[in-house]
């Protein structure tokens, strides 16, 4: 058996599991003290189907507690950004185009030094020891405790950041923490050193957080080893949480998908999460979210790690309907739904009183909509149909049909069939969706480099990084016989010569829960 | 009548750009953070219009050339983008009295502004094509017998070379390979011209009509209103079609991006092809529209433009097709930008659809 928590800003989510049965769930409102929240959790799992601390073999949870930390900027540690690439990048320090407050909160220091790579992996400059020394002490007078290491093209050759985290690390010791950029990102230098400049700003809160969550787990008597969820859903143990972070911040909307594409049974489908205000939609290839190719703004810093690319569009519970045109949103009630709602007693048309007038939902008081017309009724829900209809149609990457997978409390709104992708998809157990997800015990290993590929030579690379990345899931905790690759993408770079290729591969495989104990 | 170009103009102008880009100059974000960082830096440019150039004013094009992928990376230290200019006036033995764009769309179009404010120069509010295209002698200015060189190159360490070419194909050639020599990422200056030459030579007004493009976008979403049907309207261009990318085909050969997309729309079917910038609209297998005329994509909603990079099945997208400077329709001009040059079989087809058929008596324009 194991366990899967989802901690919510608003609700923590509970499951037990055998396997891929749901023995109990629990869901209740989030405390102030997160741990307290997970220890009542348990608790109540204990007492919905009886288990002993030792047959529990994993816990897993999924937390928003890092991008919280980071958007409210609170615990973040000082932090420096150090660069490798002099004479190259002087325009654009680290850090150019933060938000202030955000700067301030990590009292961010910016630093510049020579090294780096050229596309083709020739040195643009040596390191220069000395230098990198003259700044590490000056980081140790102005009391930064967590560095981050960022090198031009470090994707493509990733030793000067090793080389400058050894030198630094000297002179600032063992209790400075130091995160290196080709472990974070991708191509893209800005991009990829912001990502690892959070990182570092939330090395300090891991440690805290991934103790709190151990010693609350502890006290409900499980010594089982506990697991964070990742971006893309795979799962990450402590260790790693201590050293990258931000590789929780996407977990919500992936346990989310994951769980609804678990309980319906589905590995490769369309996930439409309608709540009050918007419909979002994404979509699960071979069980794990689409990603975004593009870059992502976090807390208004630019960013490019991988992140599930959610499409959101203004239909929900709570929009509101044009009398005229028959159109929905993206004017919404929000919360007020309850008091402003036709079924409610209030005076704004809803989309929730035209699902409760077609009679597919039974909430509020029926009869304050039973003047609508009901061919206007119809238009308003098949509008709501093509609409969403149409945005899956967009999230897809190929014509070839998908399943939709429909969940949240506005789903009332989507009939059982929907234009293009024919029946709609309707998992039960869908209220503790995340925590299930966060369940799902899998774990992965990535590989995203540049590769300069010498003609005759592609099967032999491509197999090379194949089995890099299986080494790496396999290094991550997964079975070997379980390991497979789930996604791989090879995208020749424009404007360079010598066939440069960007490969992606992705291996994924079942956690060895058996090797664990 | 001069005007200035501080930080705050840069979104605006960057995002005209990459509509007129036609597809090309790679994302604009890094040329964009370099302009309006130089311009917090070292203060101001003064953009003056061709009209206010005196006659024996010396003006230089600055440009980065190589790979938009390698500066999102090897970013920039401005140093190397002010060395060819210096390089080029002590070649020359004068000061450079004015700084102009070689083309608008992508980073070319800001990289030149961080340059004038480096240099503390003033920008003239031209540029070499009134759109993009893929290499370095595809300007106006070669159709008047402006030469690419001298012309110099930098990178970020400081080397610095000053090439004397016999023409500007040449140029193009010599410097392509310095450049991948040297990182892929050169910054570049070149195309002496005296105020009289520039002003005969370059597309007038281009800045502004960046500015006019991205400020008219962004004032009609504000507005409610259509912003890709107020990109037309200044552009005096048409909408081609309406539609959603259900097919893009890419390829890199010999260093461009070249592809195809195709883009459903209600009962009809568009296909785009593009080496970098869009170069061929062709609907239900008949040419609509060719280089040199702009074919851009913009997002259907939005109105943002989509680079050839960005084109991505599911896209709802409207085509637009706009006049290029008639200068480029020349029969020598048209040899050096027209679909033939590019490897398509076809005669150039002008943003309205007429196909031209160079006449023998068409205006000389080469000097």
């Amino acid at each position: 058996m194991h366990i899967g928590i989802d901690v919510g800003g608003t609700n923590t989510d509970a499951v037990l599991m055998d396997g891929t049965t749901t023995l109990a769930a629990v869901k209740h409102a989030t405390t102030p003290d997160v741990t307290d929240g997970i220890v009542q959790a348990i608790g109540e799992l204990r007492s919905g189907h009886h288990f002993d601390g030792e047959q529990i073999t994993a816990v897993m949870i999924g937390t928003t507690h890092f991008i919280n930390a980071l958007v409210q900027a609170k615990r973040l540690a000082p932090t420096a950004a150090l660069r490798l690439g002099l004479p190259a990048t002087r325009a654009l320090p680290p850090l150019v185009d933060w938000p202030a407050e955000l700067v301030e909160a990590i009292s961010a220091r910016s630093y510049l030094a020579h090294g780096g790579y050229e596309f083709d992996g020739r040195p643009i400059s040596p390191i220069d020891p000395d230098e990198l020394r003259a700044h590490a002490e000056d980081m140790r007078v102005n009391g930064i405790r967590s560095v981050a290491i960022s090198s031009v093209f470090s994707p493509v050759n990733h030793d000067l950041e090793v080389e400058a985290a050894r030198i630094v690390g000297e002179v600032l010791g063992p209790d400075v923490a130091i995160s290196l950029s080709h472990e974070i990102g991708r191509i893209g230098l800005l991009e990829r050193e912001n990502a690892t400049i959070i990182n570092a700003a939330l090395r300090e809160l891991a440690s805290e957080i991934v103790d709190g969550l151990t010693a609350a787990v502890r006290k409900q008597g499980i010594e089982a080893p506990i697991f964070l969820s990742q971006n893309d859903g795979t799962l990450m143990d402590e260790d790693y949480v201590r050293l990258y972070p931000v590789a929780t911040f996407a977990s919500g909307p992936t346990n989310s998908m994951r769980g609804a594409a678990l309980t319906s049974g589905l590995a490769t489908c369309a996930v439409v999460d309608i709540g009050g205000t918007t419909a979002d939609i994404g979509l699960l290839i071979n069980g794990f979210p689409r990603e975004t190719a593009n870059e992502v703004k976090v807390a208004g810093i630019r960013t490019n790690f991988r992140m599930p690319d959610v499409l959101s569009i203004g239909i929900g519970g709570g929009s509101i309907v044009d009398e005229e045109t028959a159109e929905v949103g993206p004017a919404s009630v929000g919360y007020k739904l309850m008091t402003e709602a036709l079924v409610f007693g209030g005076s704004t048309l809803t989309a929730t009183d035209i699902a409760v007038a077609a009679g597919r939902a039974s909430i509020g008081d029926a009869s304050k909509v039973a003047h609508l017309d009901p061919v206007f009724v119809e238009r308003v829900l098949e509008r709501i149909g093509e609409r969403i209809a149409e945005a899956v149609d967009r999230m897809r990457t190929s014509p070839e049909p998908i399943p939709v997978v429909a969940v949240g409390g506005g789903s009332i709104l989507l009939s059982d069939e929907l234009p293009i992708f024919g029946a709609v998809h309707r998992p039960d157990n869908y209220a503790v969706a995340n925590a299930i997800g966060a369940s799902i015990a899998q774990v992965g290993g990535e590989i995203d480099k540049v590769y300069a590929i010498e003609p005759g030579r592609r099967e032999e690379a491509i197999a090379e990084v194949r089995a890099e990345a299986i080494d790496k899931a396999i290094a991550a905790g997964a079975s070997p016989a379980s390991v497979a690759i789930v996604d791989f993408d090879e995208v020749p770079i424009p404007y360079l010569p010598g066939n440069a290729t960007r490969i992606r591969v992705k291996a994924v495989g079942d956690l060895d829960m058996g090797g664990l104990r | 009548m001069s005007w200035t170009i501080s930080a705050e103009l840069i979104p605006g102008l960057a995002r005209g750009a990459a509509v007129l880009g036609t597809g090309g100059g790679g994302d604009p974000y890094i040329g964009a953070l370099l302009a309006a960082q130089a311009l917090r830096e070292h203060g101001d440019v003064t953009v003056v219009t061709l009209d206010e150039v005196p006659d024996d004013a010396l003006v230089l094009t600055v440009a980065m050339m190589g790979a938009p992928t390698v500066m999102v990376e090897k970013l920039p230290s401005l140093t190397e983008v002010v060395a060819p200019v210096h390089a080029l006036s002590a070649s020359l033995g004068r000061p450079v009295t004015h700084i102009a764009c070689a083309e608008v769309g992508g980073v070319n179009s800001t990289i030149p502004i961080a340059a004038a404010a480096a240099l503390g120069l003033p920008l003239i509010d031209a540029d070499g094509m009134g759109r993009a295209f893929p290499e370095l002698q595809m300007v106006l200015p070669t159709l008047y017998g402006v030469d690419a060189s001298p012309l110099a190159f930098s990178d970020e360490k400081g080397n610095t070379g000053v090439l004397t070419t016999v023409d500007n194909s040449w140029t193009e050639r010599i410097a392509r390979v310095a450049c991948v020599e040297m990182g892929c990422s050169v910054m570049i200056s070149g195309f002496p011209m005296s105020g009289a030459q520039a002003r005969e030579a370059l597309v007038a007004d281009s800045l502004s009509l960046c500015r006019e493009i991205g400020d008219g976008i962004e004032a009609a979403r504000a507005e409610k209103a259509d912003p890709v049907e107020r990109t037309v309207q200044l552009l005096g261009g048409r909408e081609l079609f309406s539609g959603k990318v259900v097919d893009v085909e890419r390829a890199t050969t010999t260093g461009f991006a070249r592809g195809r997309a195709r883009i459903d729309g209600v009962d009809a079917s568009l296909e785009l092809s593009f080496q970098n910038e869009h170069l061929m609209a062709a609907l239900d297998g008949v040419t609509l529209v060719t280089t040199p005329d702009l074919i851009m994509v913009l997002e259907h909603d939005s109105g943002e433009p989509i680079t050839t990079e960005g084109l991505r099945y599911g896209q709802r997208v409207r085509v637009i097709s706009a006049p290029s400077d008639d200068r480029w329709h020349s029969p020598e001009a048209l040899a050096m930008v027209g679909p033939g040059y590019f490897g398509y079989e076809v005669p150039s087809h002008r943003f309205d659809g007429t196909a031209e058929t160079p006449a023998p008596d068409a205006p000389e324009v080469a000097a």
